[in-house]
């Protein structure tokens, strides 16, 4: 029974048994879909009334069709707390799954009765595995007694094979991972990364705010995407307030994306440019993003423009003279980027390095189910400004970029595009500013209503799940990064390049630590 | 026989080196910072760096070996004698009668050697991934570097760089096309072994591209110090080659008492417009791939078998 959730996204909830659960997520696989989120709550509070004996937990799931989101809700007793495995039909699924036992305590298992992979995810030995954070008779403040932090990695055997062990603490000041190598001389036979150096319990205190509070840590989940999570969060709320902002405050949302998408891309251009040992790239990105954060500081008074974006509408309006200044800046930016972009490619020693780097063929991008700019840049043009087109992309549709290469030099070329892209919507929206109030109020949803945010942020779709609990407070809140399906990608990408061209792969994925650990 | 003017010019020119590497170090990264738009570090910045270094406690792995606390001096002692053999202000110097260019490489390959052992005695993988990369990079410059001398050899009759530079600053001039194509593979063996883009890229912070870096990340303190000394010393000794053998105008011969003094300025001009077209080398191009070493490196080589062929030819 498919029952539609009111919001900006198109999206459906329906509660499956695991039959149902299992056929669903096939049905949806075969028919092209593929995973969005999964996470589990706690429901035990309210299990008597809604499900009878089987209440206890719940597993969700957010599926991406073609017609929109569809929202699964498999109710798990208390006394199995385990449910069917997916990821063999979606292998991003795997992490989502471990982070879910690591937070709530449920068990993916594969038919034969065994967990695909009973390693923690996010745990390290903070606490031990016989806790779950998520567990709502665990108190916030409560401390944790420390667990086992051993942690087995595949171990790679062969003749001459031997192990590189990277992070969590680099030589620079970049977010903490762990990357294990397996390589035969140069040649990376495996990768693997463990990550969740960055878990700081983000869902675990969204329990504890209003549904108004919860905005603002929402844009703390990925700074870099701030604007896209402020924006995710805020749509969910909406949809379940049953308000929709104002034209006005719509458009400034989406200049404030745009904005972020364009500060994102120049600094990964600048980046990949210095990784590829050519510093003179970081040198002008780096210029060209700073002058575009000191413009939002100045406009928007912030440089990342935190906050910006509320429940409701937007905490910021945009005077004449602003807009005036933004449009001079879109000019003069993008010709000097029209400059970058012809030294970059025209550059034999980086196009060197780039091409035929990191390759991510489009069929492994399928079958793992990558998002956003990975997955454009590997010959598959989604994006959820173009379908479903969330508003106001319905009136100002972007065109795609896309690559069919799948390479470092692919990610380079669609980040370039999308860089002139955003910019020309900047101009559109810029000239099409209508009149209009900025913040909208919004009811206090009731207890038990549900919403879902979806967001193309630079790096890829954002979303986020919410459901609100008595009193205008947030029950539950699962906030989803377009790197949980990226970062597995990477460990393909890499396969069979040499160890020293992983950072140039890495830094053109670009993916975030912080917000898939949350 | 030695002459008081040769212990002068030796015993200068050794203390010049030692003192002078740092700041050629700073020029050049000053000029990469300006061709980047960016406001450079001071140019004394690379002996502040040694200072700080050496007030700093020296943290030891608990498995380091003898031979990775030596290793530092060793490699710091390798490159001071193969300062005190190039000449840079006169060609009249004592010690140059123990040491050929020869021996300069040998003196070269030693302090690689150690720094590699030294890479590699603690055990962590990067030591001995960089170890690994810094000899393939070696043993293929180290064959081009030979080449490039025995042109000059050829050409002075002689081995021993004092002759070369007396030969080349002093005899009569002719214009050697072989030194030419000499130039370039020259120009190309010292960005690899100075570890300069687009070979390695001494400015990384990502573990996994390193060379140099990558087996001396273990090092600290005055041990770290004594290194980069070592690295600034070697960039300098390169450099000294490379004037010695193309453009060896102003040095001073035996007993030639002004021309020892007005040396020191036409070292210094030289030695900046070097390290000013170093940065520009290193501004204009990309790293490259690690497996691209030994086609740039075998480039080099062709090119300084082919400045040999040219002299034999058409020099006789």
């Amino acid at each position: 029974m498919l029952e539609p959730l009111p919001g900006a996204a198109p999206v459906w909830r329906a509660r499956c048994d695991p039959g149902q659960w299992l056929a669903a997520c096939l049905a949806i696989a075969t028919a092209g879909g593929r995973l969005g989120s999964l996470w589990a709550s706690d429901e035990r509070d309210t299990g008597k009334e809604r499900a009878g004996a089987l209440g206890g937990y719940s597993v969700h799931a957010l599926m991406v069709t073609y017609d929109g989101l569809l929202w699964l809700d498999l109710p798990v007793s208390a006394q199995v707390a385990g449910y069917p495995d997916l990821s063999g039909i979606f292998p991003c699924a795997r992490r989502m799954q471990r982070a879910a036992f690591d937070l709530v305590g449920l068990r993916a298992l594969a038919p034969d009765g065994t967990p695909p992979d009973s390693r923690g995810w996010l745990r390290h030995g903070a606490w031990s595995a016989a806790i779950h954070p998520l567990r709502r008779d665990l108190a916030l403040t409560e401390q944790l007694a420390p667990g086992d932090p051993r942690y087995a990695f595949v171990a790679v055997e062969g003749e001459g094979v031997h192990e590189i062990a990277v992070g969590p603490v680099h030589a620079g000041i970049i977010e903490p991972g762990h990357f294990r190598f397996s390589i035969v001389g140069e040649r990376v036979l495996r990768l693997e990364q463990r990550l969740g150096y960055k878990h700081k319990g983000i869902e675990k205190r969204f329990e504890s705010m209003s549904l108004l509070e919860g905005a603002r840590l929402a844009g703390r989940v990925s700074g870099d995407s701030t604007v896209a999570y402020a924006w995710a969060y805020a749509m969910a709320l909406e949809g379940m307030a049953g308000v929709r902002p104002g034209s006005r405050a719509l458009r400034l949302r989406a200049l404030l994306l745009e904005r972020e998408r364009i500060a994102n891309h120049l600094g990964d251009l600048g980046f990949i440019g210095n990784d590829g040992g050519l510093a003179f790239g970081l040198a002008q990105f780096s210029r060209l993003k700073e002058d575009l954060l000191r413009s939002n500081a100045a406009l928007f008074g912030h440089r990342y423009m935190m906050d910006r974006i509320v429940p409701g509408g937007v905490a910021v309006d945009l005077e004449t003279a602003g807009r005036d200044r933004l449009l001079a800046e879109a000019d003069s930016l993008e010709a000097e980027l029209r400059t970058l972009r012809a030294i970059y490619y025209d550059h034999a020693g980086l196009q060197d390095r780039c091409i035929n780097c990191g390759r991510l063929s489009p069929k492994t991008a399928a079958a793992l189910g990558v998002v956003g700019l990975a997955a454009r840049a590997s010959g598959h043009a989604m994006d959820a400004r173009v379908h479903p087109g969330f508003a106001p992309y319905d009136e100002f549709v972007p065109k795609l970029a896309s690559h069919r290469n799948g390479d470092v030099a692919a990610r380079i070329v669609v980040r370039f595009e999308e860089i002139l892209e955003s910019l020309q919507l900047e101009r559109s929206l810029l000239q099409a500013l209508p009149k209009g109030e900025l913040q909208v109020t919004l009811a206090e949803p009731p207890p038990g209503a549900c919403g879902v945010g979806w967001v193309e942020g630079w790096r890829g779709e954002v979303l986020v799940a919410l459901q609100a609990g008595p009193a205008g407070r947030v029950r539950r809140c699962h906030p989803h990064d377009p790197s949980w399906q990226n970062w597995p990608a990477l460990e393909h990408a890499v396969l069979g390049n040499i160890v020293p061209d992983f950072p140039l792969i890495n830094k053109s994925f670009n993916l975030s630590y912080a917000g898939a650990d949350l | 026989m030695i002459s008081l003017s040769g212990v002068v010019a030796q015993f200068t020119e050794l203390v010049l080196a030692v003192l002078l590497a740092p700041l050629l170090t700073g020029w050049v990264n000053q000029c990469r910072a300006w061709l980047q738009n960016k406001s450079a570090p001071p140019l004394l910045q690379p002996y502040r760096m040694l200072a700080k270094l050496f007030q700093k406690e020296v943290v030891l792995a608990h498995n380091a070996s003898p031979l990775f606390r030596a290793a530092p001096y060793l490699i710091f002692g390798c490159l001071c004698t193969a300062a005190a053999i190039v000449p840079t202000l006169g060609t009249d110097l004592p010690l140059n009668a123990a040491a050929d260019a020869i021996a300069l490489v040998g003196l070269l390959a030693l302090a690689r050697l150690f720094t590699a052992l030294a890479g590699m005695d603690v055990g962590t993988a990067f030591g001995s991934l960089g170890a690994r990369r810094e000899m393939l990079v070696g043993f293929l410059a180290e064959p081009a570097l030979l080449m490039v001398l025995f042109t000059a050899s050829l050409i002075s009759n002689s081995t021993s760089l004092a002759t070369i530079a007396e030969t080349l600053a002093h005899k009569e001039f002719v214009i050697h096309p072989s030194l030419a194509f000499a130039g370039i593979a020259f120009t190309m063996v010292s960005l690899a072994e100075n570890a300069r883009i687009p070979v390695d890229n001494p400015a990384t912070h990502l573990e996994l591209t390193m060379i140099h870096e990558a087996m001396v990340l273990e090092y600290s303190g005055r041990h770290l110090a004594m290194i980069e000394w070592a690295v600034s010393l070697k960039l300098f000794v390169y450099s000294c080659i490379g004037l010695v053998l193309f453009l060896p105008f102003g040095i001073a011969g035996g007993g030639d008492w002004l021309g020892l003094v007005l040396a020191l300025p036409a070292l210094l001009a030289k030695l900046a417009a070097g390290g000013a077209l170093l940065a520009l080398i290193e501004m204009l191009s990309a790293k490259m791939r690690i497996f691209r070493a030994p086609e740039f490196l075998g480039t080099a080589f062709l090119l300084a078998v082919l400045a040999v062929l040219v002299h034999v030819l058409l020099e006789r």
